[in-house]
């Protein structure tokens, strides 16, 4: 594998991600002011209901979560339709860098915009709704953090493959995916109250198991509602982002084959 | 060695209506410094030969090779090597300039930041687009923005570049500059290799060391231009104009007609019938036809035997 190529591929493809934030300032309102409101609206409920104060804390990192989960889906793993239907996909197939190298530039060009929605929620959270935070391990809240971000992005570019395949019907994968992954993950209520099978079987996402580690880490109440400890879900985290990054690297060169062979790298408006 | 080499590729497409034959048997053989032609109409297989060639597509049968290494099993050792412009492309993104968009494609391959901009900036003032180079792509006329797509093709120094239709829509001072320029960057350095389809019969006369002429999929000839011209100089051909525009379907099925092209003309009072004779016996009788449609051959002019009467030849039928 030639490193260098794909590096320099990496941050070709991350680069008008940036360009485009910055060109295109709208996405500040579209991207910060109204996720703000969706987690506003699950925090006024908790309060009316006067749930344990850990549950508006739940509801914050839910939604720091979600940006990330939202940029994975439609802007990582639905981007390979997207480059095929204006005429880009076959010039990134032709390329001679690595699929994963473009995905991943993707990934890191769509991560400031992301990671932008997510403080803002964040700084929301800790100020506008007064959440307490006491971090018992800041490298263990980072590792967390980034595991799930690897894993999470693992699972991306394994969706990629099939979106490669698929064409427009994968457009319907998406909208299939985005609410169901809002329950089983948990993203605005500990998924343990689902039980705890369902919430074992939903910890193959790697944002249910990552949210449920960094709401123990943050909130010392938080144990009452977790599947696993802490320990044993980084661990499962670490297995999961390595298993989704192979799996993922396995499906994209299949999948190219399989595309090549039935031209449907070529077609249009499928 | 060959460039390039096809071993009875054939190529199906399954579609609703059943399956499409889009290439049938392909054999082709191209040397480095060639500028090969493949000419034929739309639908021939020009494109599906190109996806094949350029790694996107398997052929369905047999097999091709790409620099000496198979475009099925080596496509990795090929793309470093490559690259493909196609006419009326729209590729990278709206809202980076031309020069970001240039530099962003040239990441894909590797080249370090510097030589890319000295390359780009180079092949900017070659296809005259330099006063664009901080435009918006989104603000780019189509002629524009084929001469931004030559660049993104030719900046990284490939040792076989596909064109597919490179001048596809482009008026006729656009269409100058890109072939002048695709003329020369082969003379610079005769190890290059081009593989050029169109159904511009001019262009393909004009740029092409050799011509592969294609219909429904299959190869009928391949030669160079002169020889092609060669076959079909002992063939009669004529340029009649008739008037009214009458049916004319019926010349090509005439003894001793290899090929009818009719044309109606701009102002819809005339027709222009271009055939192609093996020799002049038919002539009487075709005029004497269009004359028992209450119709007048109001000129006939013998011509010079072009490509395109190669191609009615071999064909039957036009490009257009």
């Amino acid at each position: 594998m030639n490193l260098s190529l794909n590096l320099r591929a990496m941050v070709g493809r991350a680069y008008p991600r940036l360009i485009g934030a910055n060109r295109e300032p709208s996405w500040i309102f579209y991207e910060t002011f109204l996720p703000v409101l969706t987690t506003a609206a699950y925090v006024c409920i908790y309060k009316a209901l006067d749930a344990p104060k850990e549950f508006v804390g739940f509801v914050v990192i839910g939604g720091v979560m979600t940006a990330y989960w939202m940029n994975v889906l439609w802007s990582m793993a639905a981007q390979l339709y997207w480059e095929k239907e204006v005429g880009n996909l076959q010039l990134y197939m032709i390329a001679p860098m690595s699929k994963m190298a473009l995905l991943a530039g993707m990934a890191i060009g769509g991560l400031f915009t992301t990671s932008t929605r997510a403080l803002v929620i964040l700084t929301a959270g800790i100020y506008i709704f007064k959440v307490d935070v006491d971090v018992s391990s800041i490298t263990h809240l980072l590792l967390v953090f980034f595991l799930t971000l690897g894993a999470l992005y693992g699972l991306g570019m394994l969706f990629s493959s099939l979106y490669l395949l698929w064409g427009r019907e994968a457009w319907h994968l998406s909208n299939l995916l985005q609410e169901p992954v809002y329950l089983v993950s948990g993203f605005y209520f500990p998924v343990r109250k689902l039980g705890f099978s369902l919430a074992l079987a939903a910890s193959i996402l790697p944002t249910t198991l990552g949210l449920d580690s960094m709401r123990q880490l943050l909130f010392p109440g938080a144990h009452t509602w977790r599947i696993l400890t802490v320990e044993i879900e980084t661990k499962i985290l670490a297995i999961l982002t390595i298993v989704f990054i192979l799996l993922a690297k396995y499906a994209l060169d299949h999948v190219e084959k399989v595309a090549r062979r039935e031209g449907r790298l070529i077609m249009r408006w499928q | 060695m060959e460039t390039i080499l096809t071993k009875d590729v054939s190529r199906t497409f399954r579609t609703k209506k059943g399956v499409i034959k889009a290439l049938e048997n392909t054999n082709i053989s191209v040397n480095a410094g060639e500028l090969f032609g493949v000419l034929g109409p739309n639908g021939a297989g020009k494109t599906t030969l190109i996806k094949i060639l350029s790694t996107l597509l398997l052929p369905t049968s047999g097999e091709a090779y790409v620099l000496g290494y198979n475009v099925e099993k080596e496509a990795n050792k090929i793309k470093p090597r490559i690259n493909m412009v196609s006419g009326g492309e729209f590729s990278g993104y709206g809202l980076l300039t031309v020069k970001e968009n240039l530099w962003m494609f040239s990441q894909f391959y590797g080249i370090p930041s510097k030589e890319a901009k000295k390359r780009i900036n180079e092949l900017l003032e070659l296809v005259q687009l330099e006063d664009k180079k901080d435009s918006k792509v989104r603000t780019l006329s189509s002629g524009q923005r084929q001469k931004m797509n030559i660049i993104r093709g030719f900046m990284t120094d490939p040792d076989v570049i596909f064109l597919d239709e490179p001048t596809l829509g482009l008026d006729v001072t656009t269409s100058r500059t890109i072939r002048k320029f695709i003329q020369n960057w082969l003379r610079e350095d005769r190890s290059r290799t081009i593989l050029l389809t169109t159904h511009h019969m001019l262009e393909a006369e004009e740029l092409c060391d050799r011509i592969a002429v294609i219909d429904n999929g299959k190869v009928l000839v391949v030669d160079t231009p002169e020889n092609l011209k060669q076959r079909v100089r002992r063939d009669v051909v004529l340029n009649l104009v008739v008037e009214p525009v009458v049916d004319v379907n019926w010349v090509s099925s005439m003894e001793g007609v290899k090929g009818c092209l009719a044309r109606e003309r701009e102002n819809g009072l005339s027709l222009l019938l271009r055939v192609v004779l093996e020799d002049d016996t038919p002539i009487a009788d075709i005029l004497a036809g269009i004359t028992n449609q209450n119709a007048r051959v109001v000129h006939v002019e013998k011509k010079e035997p072009t490509l395109e009467d190669v191609f009615l030849a071999l064909v039957g039928k036009g490009l257009e």
